[in-house]
């Protein structure tokens, strides 16, 4: 089933006079349950890509089906209410709420669906303790370990139910020991049959996913589906 | 919507918890011209309160006249009068008139001896009329009587106040005080008025019209005060411009001259009370409305600091899904709830503040606040409160997800 159909989107950025094309022409389709990695060195269109999948913002041309809706045509707060149905963000800097606990962070999304406050807790308590933080629920971000924190932002994805995870550099800000936790943690996810996408620069990273998109110059580079259980190195 | 305001309402509480100096040092302006406001109203208020109490008690239907002598003619020694003339044509003439008396103050001493004791007070010759006249009756003994004036008896009967100052008996029917070299013979104690607007209504002496006049020999051009009550007060106007016609003819005045006398009503006095009081409300409200203004313009100052502080914050929440409204909501309700945690925390401080000037200030009637200042003042600052918040409210919830989140 195709979740993501994006056909010749291009998106022109005006920096003064000049031109610049951070995507120019891409047509993919992300289908349901891939786990999908998009790596290119910085200013290949990477983040472009990334804040056009994930309805923060619009092609210049092109269109973008996600999940049967096609997104051209939404405003700002139809964008929103697409972005909380559909999508669950994890970000490098994980970006939590500074103020707010673990539990208030992952209940945070619910918020903007009006669900009741008990089936908000409920609801977060079961995210986190999916991903190993039932202990914590009453921890304030700057109480928690890079590593939990990352978990706490998987957790305030998850609890929406999305139909797609959208990473960018998830493990950038963790060392070594975390990232492979981290790792881990999405390769479950992917085999309880989610769909993930990751954007990132590490190999490392890209390795764990079964299709590698590579970028260059606002162009797809290279598109290759990875054998299951491959761990050979890409380049 | 209810459901988005709870929730604004939870996360702006605890944003304006976190930040509790901050929070306190944005309202003060609020609370400064909160707090002024109400204690100058309560003070007011318990004041005019306290007047229009006196004033009914002085009975709405009396009139006063007295004699009036412009500045200018006093400088050249012209003084106005009224005369015994006057109350009698008055008497004869005047329609509309329950009871009418007149007054004559003692203008030499108003000195006052019992044994070794010796009182100052308000000694008055008067007649039996004034007790309708004035609602002032007898507690022991008797009144002035009609008798007593066509004798210049040498009898009074005294307030309260007297009685005490003078170390009288509790009933001082009977007791001989001296007044002015004469010995007068109390016999009557009058029931005790109380205060207004700060004196004592009850260190009064009465002692009959025509015994006054004679006391003060006939030295003086004698300029009395009439007091009348009326049997309708619906017919004050009509009274009062009969008054007006027979005293102006009496005294010979040609149309371009001025009254040389004042028709007085308890009413219109008080009128006259509650219009400075009036007045200075709203001196007061309009020094307050600018420093609400200025306290205003500190909390939209402060959000606006609030927004660009917390604009990553902003950005994850739209990113997670948050609409404009929620946002703006957030942002407007944090407002909201500044300035009214302002405007409660200067009622009370504004309470105290009118209560302990009403308290420190001997004889002060004490402070009260009327509901309408606290709804005033809750609402003008809830209004202070939104009007400052939709502009930093608005440009959080316009800010563009993107920037937002990229913001450092």
């Amino acid at each position: 089933m195709v979740l993501i159909q994006l056909q010749d989107i291009t998106k022109y950025y005006e920096m003064g006079t000049q031109v610049v094309k951070a995507l120019d022409g891409i047509n993919i389709d992300v289908y349901k349950n891939d786990y999908l990695a998009f790596i290119g060195s910085s200013g290949s269109g990477k983040s472009t890509m990334l804040n056009i999948l994930g309805c923060l913002d619009k092609p210049t041309n092109g269109q973008y089906h996600l999940n049967g809706t096609n997104v051209e045509n939404l405003d700002q707060n139809q964008l929103s209410e697409i972005r909380n149905k559909e999508i669950g963000f994890i970000f490098q800097s994980f970006n939590l709420l500074p103020r707010a606990d673990a539990l208030g962070n992952v209940m945070q999304p619910l918020i903007y669906r009006n669900i009741s406050v008990r089936k908000r807790k409920e609801m977060a308590i079961e995210a986190l303790t999916r991903v190993g933080l039932s202990d914590r629920i009453d921890h304030l971000p700057n109480q928690l370990s890079g590593g939990q924190r990352q978990r706490v932002a998987i957790a305030r994805a998850l609890v929406t139910q999305p139909s797609i995870l959208l990473a960018d550099e998830p493990t950038g800000n963790l060392d070594s020991r975390t990232t492979t936790e981290i790792m881990q943690l999405f390769d479950e996810l992917h085999g309880e049959g989610h769909t993930l996408i990751i954007v990132t620069h590490e190999n490392e990273i890209a390795r764990h996913c079964h299709r590698i998109i590579e970028m260059k110059d606002g162009t797809i580079f290279n598109d290759s589906a990875v054998e299951k259980g491959s761990k050979e190195l890409i380049n | 919507m209810l459901f988005a305001l709870f929730e604004s309402s939870r996360s702006a509480l605890a944003s304006i918890f976190a930040h509790r100096l901050r929070s306190f040092l944005t309202t003060l302006g609020i609370i400064i011209g909160v707090a002024s406001v109400i204690a100058v109203v309560s003070v007011t208020q318990g004041m005019s309160a306290f007047i229009g109490d006196t004033f009914a008690s002085l009975g709405t239907n009396s009139l006063t006249i007295q004699s009036y002598t412009p500045f200018e003619d006093q400088m050249k020694g012209i003084r106005s009068r009224l005369t015994p003339e006057d109350l009698e044509l008055i008497e004869r003439r005047a329609e509309g008139i329950a009871s009418i008396t007149p007054i004559l103050y003692a203008n030499r001493s108003s000195q006052i001896k019992y044994g070794s004791q010796t009182a100052f007070s308000q000694i008055m010759g008067t007649t039996y009329a004034y007790q309708d006249v004035a609602q002032s009756y007898t507690q022991l003994g008797r009144f002035l009587a009609q008798p007593d004036n066509l004798t210049r008896r040498r009898i009074a009967v005294i307030g309260e106040d007297v009685r005490e100052n003078l170390s009288l008996p509790e009933n001082p029917v009977n007791e001989y005080v001296e007044i002015g070299g004469e010995w007068f013979k109390i016999v009557g104690l009058l029931d005790s008025m109380g205060d207004a607007m700060g004196m004592s209504r009850d260190d009064i002496v009465l002692v009959p019209y025509t015994t006054m006049v004679s006391l003060q020999g006939n030295q003086a051009r004698t300029d009395i005060q009439i007091q009348l009550s009326l049997s309708d007060s619906a017919e004050l106007e009509e009274v009062t411009t009969q008054l007006t016609t027979l005293l102006r003819n009496a005294h010979n005045l040609s149309s371009d001259e001025d009254d040389d006398f004042r028709i007085q009503t308890a009413e219109q006095l008080m009128e006259e009370f509650n219009q400075i009081i009036g007045m200075v409300t709203v001196v007061i409200g309009g020094i307050v409305g600018i420093s609400l203004l200025v306290g205003g313009i500190g909390i939209m100052n402060i959000m606006l600091v609030s927004v660009t502080e917390r604009t990553r914050e902003i950005g994850i929440c739209k990113a997670i899904g948050a609409k404009r409204h929620h946002i703006l909501m957030q942002f407007l309700i944090e407002a909201l709830l500044l300035s009214l945690l302002g405007g409660l925390i200067g009622l009370a401080t504004g309470f105290g503040l009118g209560t302990l000037i009403a308290n420190t200030i001997p004889g002060f009637p004490s402070a009260t606040i009327p509901l309408w200042s606290i709804a005033l003042a809750l609402g003008f600052s809830g209004f202070v409160g939104v009007l400052f918040g939709i502009l930093p409210a608005a440009k959080a919830a316009n800010l563009d997800p993107i920037d937002a989140l990229r913001y450092e």
